[in-house]
C-alpha cells in the first residue's frame, strides 16, 4: 500500500493519475497510416427508452473491424451501481475500458463520501471521462455512450446522450446511438409512447434493433440459430436489473416469426 | 539533550499508550450467521461510521481514534478500487488487504513516536461459508486469522467472553445480532441496554450479487432486534443474569482462540 494518508481524494481517477498512472486509458499515440476501423472492432448499436416504470437500455452483440465481424456476443451493456448503467457505441476497446472505469469511478465515490452522487453528478464525471478521450476519438477511436439512471428523487428514469467531445444531454423519451442508430430512431419513432409498460418497451425495443440490424451491416439482429439475442437491462426504483436470457429470447422469436410474415415490420393505420 | 531509551521500553511504552487510547472507545464485533457475515458496534454517531463497505464482499470494522480509522479505511478503498482496476474484481482479497493494514500499522508502530490507536477487522464474504475470512489487525501491525466471530474495542476480553457463551455457529441474523448485542452490553464492565439508536449494523449477505455490502438501519433494524429478543427469551435466555466475571484490567487484547502472525507477514 503507498503512503496514502496525505491526501484523499474520491476520485479513483486522480488516485490512479498519481499512483498507478500506467494503468489508465487514454493515453496513447495512434501511428498514422492505418484506418482504425480496420485495426480494433467497433460496437454499434444501443438504445435507451424511458418508461412508466423506469428507464430500459438494450444493445446488439455485433463488433466489426471493417467489413469482417469481430465478434457476435459482445457485452455493451455495464451496469455502472445499483441505479445507473451505461452502453457505448464506437471503439470497443476504449468503450469497455472507459465503461470499467466509469464503474470504479462511482463505487470509489460513493464508499469515500458515503453517499452517492446525484444523476447529474454521474452524468457529469462521465462527460469528464469521454472528453478526456478527445485525443483518441478524434485518431479514430471514438465512444459514444449513452447514460441510463432511475432519478431516486425524482422517481423517474432518465436518459443522458453525449457526443465524442463530452458534451451531454438529457433526452426524455428515447435515445439511440451507433452506425444503426439511424433506423433503430425511426422505428421507435413511430412505436414509442410514454406511457408503454414495461412489456411493450421491451417489445419496442428489440422491434428497432432488428430494424438497425436489417439496414446496417455493422449491427447484428437476433441469431437463433446460434441462440444469440440482444442484451436488455432495466431500471427501476427497485434498482438494475438484466432481463433473462429466456426472456429476451422469446420476444426476440417473437419478432423474427413476425418479420417472416412481414419483412418490414408491423405497419401504422394512417386512417 | 540525548538520554537513553531501550527499543523494549520504548515499544512497551507505545503499546501500553494504544491500548489505553483503544479501551476509552466503545467495541465492535463481526459474527459469522447463517446468511453470511453480522458487523456490529456501539455507535452514537448516525454518520461517522466504524464500520464501512471496501468493497464488493469486503467489510471494514474499527475502534480506538476516528482519523486514524477514517485514514485507514480511505486507503483500504483506494487500494481495493485501484486493484480491481488494475487485475479485476475476482482478485480484490482481504488477505492482501489485511497484509496491506499490517504493513502501514507496524511501520507506523515501529517508527514513529506515537502508534495509531485502532484496531481493525477486515471482514472477507467468501462464496460458500467455508470460505468466509476475519482478520484482526491490531495497533502493531499484528494479524490475527479469527474463526467464527471477533471482539474490538474497549472491554475486548469480557466482550469476546459473552460473545463466546452466546454465539453458536450457522444462527440466524437475528440470533447472531442478539449475541453481538448482549456482548457489547458488557462494555465499560457495566451492563446497558443497546438500542437501534447506539448500534451500527451492517452486514456482508451472500445472497447479493454484486455489492455484497448493505447497513441495518431504521425499521429492519428495529424488526431484528425485536426478533431476537423473541428468540432469547424463547430459549428461557435470561440475559439479565450479572456476569461482572470482574476480569482484572490486563488489558492486553489477546483472543485466545485466535492464530497469531505477528508483524506484517
Amino acid at each position: 500500500m503507498p503512503r496514502p494518508f496525505n491526501r484523499a481524494t474520491s476520485s479513483i481517477v486522480d488516485y490512479l493519475r498519481s499512483h498507478h498512472p500506467d494503468t489508465l486509458p487514454f493515453q496513447g499515440q495512434v501511428p498514422g497510416g492505418v484506418d482504425p476501423t480496420d485495426v480494433t472492432p467497433r460496437a454499434t448499436t444501443v438504445l435507451a427508452m424511458v418508461y412508466a416504470d423506469g428507464v430500459l437500455l438494450a444493445g446488439d452483440r455485433r463488433a466489426t473491424a471493417g467489413n469482417v465481424i469481430a465478434s457476435r456476443k459482445v457485452d455493451k451493456l455495464y451496469r455502472t451501481d445499483e441505479f445507473s448503467a451505461i452502453a457505448f457505441a464506437g471503439s470497443a476497446a476504449f468503450g469497455a475500458e472507459l465503461a470499467k472505469l466509469y464503474r470504479v469511478q462511482l463505487e470509489h465515490y460513493e464508499k469515500m463520501e458515503g453517499h452517492a452522487l446525484s444523476l447529474e453528478g454521474k452524468a457529469n464525471q462521465l462527460s469528464a471521462m469521454i472528453r478526456g478521450n478527445l485525443g483518441m476519438a478524434m485518431q479514430g477511436f471514438p465512444v459514444v455512450p449513452l447514460l441510463v439512471g432511475f432519478d431516486e428523487n425524482r422517481g423517474i428514469g432518465r436518459i443522458y446522450s453525449f457526443d465524442i467531445g463530452g458534451d451531454r444531454n438529457e433526452e426524455d423519451r428515447y435515445y439511440c446511438v451507433g452506425s444503426g442508430s439511424l433506423f433503430a430512431s425511426g422505428a421507435l419513432k413511430k412505436m414509442y409512447r410514454p406511457s408503454m409498460p414495461q412489456q411493450e418497451t421491451v417489445l419496442a425495443a428489440v422491434q428497432a434493433l432488428y430494424d438497425a440490424a436489417d439496414e446496417d451491416t455493422a449491427t447484428g439482429g437476433p441469431d437463433l440459430g446460434r441462440r444469440i439475442f440482444p442484451l436488455i437491462e432495466i431500471i427501476t426504483e427497485e434498482g438494475h436489473q438484466r432481463l433473462s436470457e429466456e426472456d429476451v429470447a422469446a420476444v426476440a422469436r417473437q419478432v423474427v416469426a413476425e418479420r417472416s410474415q412481414e419483412p418490414d415490420g408491423p405497419t401504422l393505420d394512417l386512417g | 539533550m540525548p538520554f537513553y531509551v531501550s527499543p523494549e521500553q520504548q515499544m512497551k511504552d507505545k503499546a501500553d499508550y494504544a491500548r489505553k487510547g483503544i479501551a476509552r472507545g466503545r467495541s465492535a464485533a463481526v459474527l459469522r450467521y447463517d446468511g453470511g457475515i453480522l458487523l456490529v458496534a456501539d455507535n452514537m454517531s448516525r454518520t461517522l461510521h466504524k464500520i464501512s463497505e471496501i468493497y464488493d464482499r469486503i467489510a471494514f470494522a474499527a475502534v480506538g481514534r476516528y482519523n486514524e480509522f477514517e485514514n485507514l479505511r480511505q486507503a483500504g478503498v483506494q487500494f481495493a478500487d485501484g486493484r480491481g482496476y488494475a487485475y479485476d474484481r475476482r482478485d480484490v482479497t482481504g488477505r492482501a488487504l489485511a497484509n496491506a493494514y499490517a504493513q502501514t500499522l507496524g511501520m507506523v508502530f515501529s517508527e514513529s513516536l506515537k502508534p495509531y490507536e485502532v484496531e481493525i477487522v477486515v471482514a472477507e464474504l467468501g462464496e460458500t461459508a467455508e470460505d468466509d475470512q476475519l482478520y484482526r489487525i491490531s495497533f502493531d501491525g499484528s494479524v490475527y486469522d479469527e474463526g467464527d466471530y471477533v471482539a474490538i474495542g474497549g472491554q475486548v476480553e469480557e466482550v469476546s467472553r459473552v460473545l463466546k457463551e452466546r454465539y453458536n455457529p450457522g444462527s440466524s441474523l437475528a440470533t447472531a445480532l442478539g449475541a453481538a448485542m448482549q456482548a457489547l452490553a458488557r462494555d465499560e464492565g457495566e451492563r446497558r441496554e443497546l438500542e437501534a439508536s447506539s448500534l451500527e449494523v451492517a452486514i456482508l449477505d451472500r445472497a447479493r450479487e454484486h455489492r455484497t455490502f448493505r447497513r441495518v438501519h431504521g425499521a429492519r433494524l428495529e424488526r431484528l432486534i425485536e426478533e431476537s429478543r423473541g428468540a432469547a427469551g424463547a430459549n428461557g435466555d435470561t440475559s439479565g443474569e450479572s456476569a461482572s466475571g470482574d476480569d482484572t484490567e490486563n488489558a492486553a487484547p489477546e483472543n485466545p482462540d485466535s492464530d497469531t502472525t505477528k508483524g506484517g507477514e
